[in-house]
């Protein structure tokens, strides 16, 4: 009967219940990357509100250059392919650390932050020649939202390499504990999510932007 | 690789699979697709071929195939059972995009609309 009770509902049976379900709260495996996707899909909401400025204030150039004057389109392909191979790359040191496999994670952790230092020194040098041109985020609401967006992608990217950096190095002092791996898996789901945001800023403010 | 969920219930957005193989090619199929997408949004951005007002709409669903493409293929989301928590979350922060991207552009699209110039505005006082 009591185990009959117990498979239903009515009694506690003399179980062991946490209050957290029969099999108790999830593995930190399964808690930590679910956070982290949390905070990653939450920034993504942080970049709406910004795209949504770019999208409004887009025509706002009070005279001063627009975005077909100022955007070059072969730049950014270079740009967009750079971060699409990172992200690719990433998952390849994925791969590699789930075998514990310190040459490879390592070599494709290296070339997945120099194809991100790729990515944010053409993105430095747009900048800078914009603003050298006059055509810094003081010129207009358009520059202003323009440089907020993409200089907010860049900061991610930029604080997305200091993180490989640190991973690579707690990998090779501390080797393939669960939680550095938990960390590196952490650092994957951030730099694949950069990469969707960027196809929505090339979408948005680089092609149709310059749209004829 | 971290600790596996014992019964296998869920499964962490982006956590590799068993197979070394599957993944690989996982990661592959998806490059593959979205260089594709990639390439036909800048050809679509350029060309003259097609009808001028349909290009804008057209590329915001590449980029929105891309994205699935980016999810599936390299964030590991899927519709399976052990996804279900990964996949609510995704359509919760989808929702919110929506909200505040449409919400923004039609009402300040509205408001622009409304606003005279400010000529307007000093003709009106001028008219006391």
């Amino acid at each position: 009967m009591t185990s009959e009770a117990a498979t239903i509902g009515l009694t506690h049976g003399g179980s062991e219940d946490t209050g957290l379900g029969h099999r108790g709260p999830q593995s930190k495996g399964i808690v930590v990357p679910y956070g982290f996707w949390l905070f990653v899909l939450s920034d993504i909401v942080l970049f709406s509100t910004l795209f949504a400025t770019y999208a409004s204030l887009a025509h706002a150039t009070d005279g001063g250059p627009g975005a077909a004057q100022l955007f070059d389109r072969n730049l950014v392909a270079v740009e967009t392919i750079a971060l699409l191979l990172s992200s690719f790359v990433c998952g390849l040191a994925m791969i590699a650390a789930k075998r514990a496999n310190m040459v490879w994670t390592q070599a494709w952790l290296v070339l997945t932050g120099l194809l991100g230092l790729v990515f944010l020194s053409i993105e430095l040098y747009e900048f800078t020649s914009m603003i050298s041109e006059g055509a810094g985020p003081q010129r207009s609401a358009f520059l202003s939202s323009f440089f907020t967006l993409v200089g907010c992608h860049g900061a991610h990217v930029t604080a997305g390499l200091l993180w490989i950096g640190t991973m690579m190095a707690q990998i090779w002092a501390k080797g393939f504990r669960q939680d550095i791996v938990r960390r590196l898996l952490c650092l994957s789901i951030f730099w694949h999510a950069l990469d969707i945001v960027w196809v929505a800023i090339f979408t948005i403010v680089y092609l149709i932007g310059t749209l004829p | 690789m971290t600790e596996a969920d014992p019964e296998g219930l869920n499964v962490a957005p982006g956590a590799p699979h068993d197979s070394l193989v599957s993944e690989t090619i996982s990661y592959v199929i998806g490059l593959g697709l979205a260089l594709l997408l990639t390439g036909v949004s800048f050809w679509v951005a350029s060309t003259s071929l097609l009808w001028g007002p349909g290009i804008a709409v057209g590329l915001v669903v590449l980029a929105i195939a891309q994205m699935g493409i980016h999810l599936v293929f390299f964030l590991h989301i899927t519709s399976g059972p052990d996804n279900t928590n990964n996949v609510l979350a995704l359509a919760f922060g989808v929702l919110i995009v929506l909200l505040v991207m449409i919400g923004t552009i039609w009402i300040m699209a509205h408001l622009a609309a409304n606003m005279g110039p400010p000529e307007a505005l000093t003709n009106l006082q001028m008219q006391h």
